[in-house]
Order: structure tokens, then sequence, then C-alpha cells
């Protein structure tokens, strides 16, 4: 049993956002972390891999810098790494990347048993698309928004998070399940990890390696094929501080006429 | 020479602050405030290898190195001393000895669970009539009839985390030789338990600063352990004592380099918040030259830690350098935090903000594991001056 973990690196929004002159976010000139909801994904993919002792590894699509990041997933537990990297897949949206992604697991092997992980959305994006369209791609059902895993023979038990409740899924491997905030808190990288991090495998699959794979259509990747054009990006303008009236509700109603008549909009 | 931290080493740094961060920071005035020993924070470092950073897989440690030590001192200190001599007495005074000194069958005993924190280390030299002179030990260890057994009886004050400690590395006169004409006590180490008969944990020492370590007295009355708990040989036990010092002083200078380090770091954003006269008080010079010459100082400390922690590594002479760091580290790291409570004036003094917490935790420094005085001599000494 194999557990694919799909993690993104991401410019860290904690800090200074940078927007280039054409509306496109700076991302040389930012800090960059793990995708949160990826970390959920990736300490689920560790406890079951501690339950069960089965092989974690971590895929990601990005630039050679990303590898820094795919050693800190190795040092909290992963077995191996897989970075997706070529210029041929720069730019790519959802549509292409999940495309790309999906053509690295079938590369790698997708078994009976294995499970596909995601997080939830990449704080940079915010689409939600890449984990379902992979699980598409690769023709495997898939249970998003999930809270709790428990692994029963080869179905998987899941909770799917909705609004209001919340569904209990069980579903048969492969499958894919892309993870939220809740179900977990992330593990920290271990001492021994870090040490062995720069030692165990990471794979690097450019575009040669995969430009053979059914999965993959050569028109619809990077730039180029991706069918989202970005119109324009920009930064919202930041709005006043607010008032907050306090009391009960006549009091706060001619506390609020009042400010209004005082602004003479009414 | 090359001062680039390694790939690895950049990696530690950033999961030991991440960590201090998140899970020793926020209980660190509380640890001081009720002196409490945080127990949850030790077991979270232990899951984490942060217990036996330095010592091989093979013996249950992280197999890292002494720098990778130094730097979870340090990052620990810089939110928490308290935290952070947790870590440099179980590494460097108990771990420390027992993997130097010990038979096979000692470190495989007692290594592996020291190592995983399942057992908390200390260790027992100083005695009320003997701190810095060893030869004033009163602790007697002698065979029983059987000779079997050693029977301890004595005791030793101010023993950081006795009361969490499960293992001791314990010291003991255990008879009189004579060397060069001179009868002199003949001193041998001994790993004690806790659960040892007429082994006891006595009174708990109420301190000016690092409140929240466990400081305690420990009492031997006709304590009985096995012959095999002799640490390294008979008579060795000063010897073991000052090479366990030379260690645990690159591990204090850790910590009063973290100290220090934290307090430029609180003086730093407060500074830059804290509005007088219409300006930011990090926009008046005497702000910006205080904490230029805060900075310097602890950066120069640090390079006196790690050229320390690297001589270590590489098995070379480094008593001397372990003093030096400590020496300097320790006394920079009362200056710095002193500074920092001035910069921040009356709400320094408070226990509002974290910096009159990191001035009290600084003097120990000073003090513990060798003076700042006794560092002196051993540099005199290391330089042949008589």
């Amino acid at each position: 049993m194999k557990i694919y973990v799909c993690v993104k690196q991401v410019p860290d929004t904690s800090g200074k956002v940078a927007v280039n002159e054409d509306g496109t976010l700076n991302r040389a000139s930012m800090d960059t972390i793990t995708n949160p909801d990826d970390l959920n994904a990736m300490e689920a993919a560790l406890q079951l891999k501690d339950a069960t002792g089965c092989k974690v590894i971590a895929v990601s699509m990005g630039p050679p810098p990303a590898e820094g990041m795919l050693r800190q997933l190795i040092a909290m537990g992963a077995d191996e790494a897989i970075l997706i990297s070529g210029r041929e897949f720069g730019g790519s949206d959802t549509f292409a990347t999940s495309q790309i992604i999906a053509a690295a697991i079938n590369h790698v092997g997708l078994d009976e048993e294995d499970i596909v992980f995601c997080g939830r959305q990449a704080i940079d994006g915010d689409t939600a698309q890449v984990g379902p369209q992979i699980a598409d791609k690769l023709e495997i059902p898939q249970v998003t928004y999930v809270a709790d895993i428990k692994k029963d023979g080869k179905d998987v038990v899941v909770k799917r998070m909705l609004e209001d409740g919340y569904m209990t899924i069980k579903v048969k491997t492969p499958c894919l399940l892309t993870c939220i905030k809740e179900l977990n808190t992330p593990r920290y990288m271990s001492v021994s990890g870090i040490m062995e991090c720069y030692s165990k495998p990471l794979t690097i699959l450019d575009f040669d390696a995969l430009k053979d794979e059914p999965l993959i259509e050569l028109d619809t990747i990077g730039l180029k094929g991706s069918p989202t054009n970005i119109y324009k990006s920009f930064t919202p303008p930041q709005k006043g501080v607010g008032v907050m009236l306090e009391g009960d509700g006549k009091e706060t109603a001619e506390a609020l006429a009042a400010t209004l008549a005082a602004k003479h909009i009414i | 020479m090359d001062f680039a931290l390694s790939k690895e080493h950049q990696l530690l740094r950033q999961m030991y602050r991440d960590f201090a961060e998140t899970e020793v920071k926020p209980l660190a005035q509380e640890v001081d405030e009720e002196e409490r020993f945080p127990a949850e924070t030790v077991e979270k470092m232990a899951k984490l290898g942060m217990l036996g950073i330095y010592f091989p897989k093979e013996y249950g440690g992280a197999g890292a190195d002494v720098l990778s030590y130094v730097m979870a001192v340090e990052e620990l200190s810089k939110v928490c001393g308290t935290t952070g001599v947790i870590v440099s007495a179980h590494t460097s005074l108990c771990c420390a000895p027992i993997f130097e000194n010990g038979t096979e069958e000692q470190k495989k005993k007692y290594l592996p669970k020291l190592c995983k924190g399942e057992w908390i280390g200390a260790f027992g030299l100083t005695e009320p009539g003997a701190g810095t002179d060893a030869q004033g030990q009163q602790t007697t260890a002698v065979l029983d009839e059987s000779g079997e057994n050693w029977i301890l009886n004595g005791s030793k004050i101010f023993i950081t985390n006795a009361g969490f400690a499960n293992v001791f590395v314990i010291f003991a006169v255990t008879g009189v030789v004579e060397k060069r004409g001179r009868k002199i006590k003949e001193i041998s180490a001994f790993i004690v338990e806790r659960t040892d008969k007429g082994f006891s944990v006595g009174k708990h020492e109420k301190k000016m600063g690092i409140r929240g370590s466990s400081t305690c007295e420990l009492i031997m009355e006709d304590c009985v352990i096995p012959k095999d708990r002799l640490l390294g040989k008979q008579g060795k036990g000063f010897n073991i004592a000052m090479a366990t010092l030379d260690g645990g002083r690159i591990g204090i200078a850790a910590q009063a380099l973290g100290i220090g380090e934290g307090a430029v770091n609180e003086v730093i954003k407060y500074t830059q918040e804290r509005v007088q006269f219409g300006k930011r008080i990090s926009q008046f010079q005497n702000t910006q030259f205080q904490i230029a010459d805060m900075h310097t100082r602890m950066q120069a400390a640090q390079f006196l830690v790690y050229s320390a922690a690297d001589k270590k590594q590489k098995h070379v002479p480094y008593s001397m350098d372990a003093a030096m760091a400590k020496l300097f580290a320790a006394e920079a790291a009362s200056d710095v935090t002193r500074r920092a409570v001035q910069l921040f004036g009356g709400y320094g003094y408070t226990r509002e903000y974290p910096v009159e917490r990191m001035m009290r935790d600084a003097k120990i420094t000073e003090i513990y594991e060798g003076t700042s005085e006794v560092q002196r001599m051993v540099i005199a000494a290391g330089l042949g001056v008589k």
C-alpha cells in the first residue's frame, strides 16, 4: 500500500504580498511555505503509515527550489518524494496541473490499495480544483473535505464535513481524499528525520519522463495549453475600520439612526 | 573555514524555532510564575528526538551533532530559559557522561530510555560544602561486605531536573590516595536510579530565575546500588566530573546565548511599537546604538559557542573554548537583558513583558556549571599563566 500526498509550495501570505505591475503575484520576492492544508494531508498519511507501515510519497509540481519543501516533508516522515519540474509545465492552470500530476502518479504506479491525499485547497489560488481533477483523470473515486479517516480492509471510511453536518462515506481504494485543517495537527519535523532527509530518494520527473504518458495531452499543458486566462488581478482597497454598536436592539437602532442622520444619509 | 550552516542545520533551526514559538513560548510566563516544570513540553521534545540529539542511533539518539544540540538549547532559551536548561542538564550532564564513560551494558541500559525521554537525567556533584572545590566532597561510597554493592551516604544540593529525573550521575568519595606526597580524596562516579533503596529527593529550591526548572536536594542514606553502577574506573570520578562540566558549559553557554538573543528580539519588536515624543522609540539614536551593541555582543557569543561545539564534535581539546564561550555568553546575556529592561522602561520592570524574566534567567548562567570566575581560572590555566 502506498499513499501519494500532493503538496504545493505557496507564497507565505502571512507576510507581505507582492504583486507585479501586470497584476500577477511576485512569487520570487515572497517567502514560501508548504500549503497549510497539504500539511494536514501529509499528517493524515503519516498517521496511516504509523498504523499500517505503508509507504508515503510526497508529490509536487513546481520549480527546482520546491525540492527544499519536499525534503522537509521527508523530515516529517515521508519515505520519498517526487518533484515534477520542467519549463514545459510552467504556467499550468488547475486543469493542466491535475493532468500532469495524475500522469506522474500513473507513471510511478497506482495500485489497488493506494490512496492519494490532497489538501482541500491552496492559499494562493484558493480554487480547490486540483484534487478533484486528479481523481477524475485517474478515474478513481474521490471524497472532498475529509475530517476523519479510518482504513477498513480495502475500504476507507471517511467523514466528509459539510456546513451543517457531516456525511460518513465508505469508499473503495484506490481513491483520492482532500483534507481539511480540522482533520489533525501536522507534526513537526524530527531531529533524526532532518538528519536523514537529504539521503532519502527524491525523483525529478521532467517533461521527457512524462511526455509519453497516456494521461498527458501535449496541447493542454503549460501556460499555452491552459484554458484559464487571468484577465486582471489586484489588491482590493483597504476598508476603513468599522464601528461596533453594543447594547440592546432599541439602543443600537437609535445609535445607528443617529449616526446615519449625522452623515446626512437619512 | 566555513561559517555557513549546512542544509540540515538550517532545517533543524527552523524546526526548533517553530517548536519554541508554538509550544514553549506560550507557557514561559506561567512556568516562571508558578515554578512549574513543563512536563508536557518535555514529552513533546522527546517525541521529536530533542532529548538525545547528538548520540548515535544505536543508543536511541537522533544521530545529529553537538552543534545541532547547541542550536536546540539556544532556540528554546530564546523564549524560555527553564526549558533550555532542562535539555542542557539532561543531555550534557547525564547522557554525555554515561555515553563517554559507561560500559556497553550501562550504555545499552540507560541511553535509549534517556534519549527517548522515557527517563530524565540529572547530575549530582555539588554539596553544601563542595561547589567549585570538588575536593570538599563529603558523600561516601563503600563496598558492602559481600563486595557486590556500593553503599552511598551523603547529600547533594542545587541539582537541576532532580524532582523529575529517574537517573542521576552521582559523585562520591571512595577512599584516600596519595598523590605527589599529599593525601587526597579518591572520587568515583556512579549511576543512581530514583527508585534505589535509601535514595530520596529533598527540598525544592525557590530561585530568582529559571524558576520552572526543578532544583532540589538529593539525600542518600545507606543507599544501596549494585557494583556494576560504578561509572568509569574507580578513582576517576574527578576527571569524569571535569570533562562532563566542560561539555555542560557549552550547553549553558548556548542557554545564555539564547536568553540574550531572545531579549534582543523583544527589544527590536517593542521599540518599533512604543511611541514617545511623537516618534517610535526605535527612531532615537540611543535605541539604535544600544540594539546594535546588544546584537553584536550576542553574535560574538554565538561564534564562540558554535566554535566550542565544533571542537567537541571533532574531538579536539575544547576545555578552554567551552570556558570562553560560557564566560562571554553568560556575561553578554546578563548585560543585554539588563539593557533590554532599561529600553522597555517601566513596562520592562513588570511581568506584562518577558524581559524582566529574561534578566532573572540570565543571571544563573554566570553562576552554575562553574562561575565566571572559574571560567577565567580555566582560561588562564589554558594559557599557561601561573
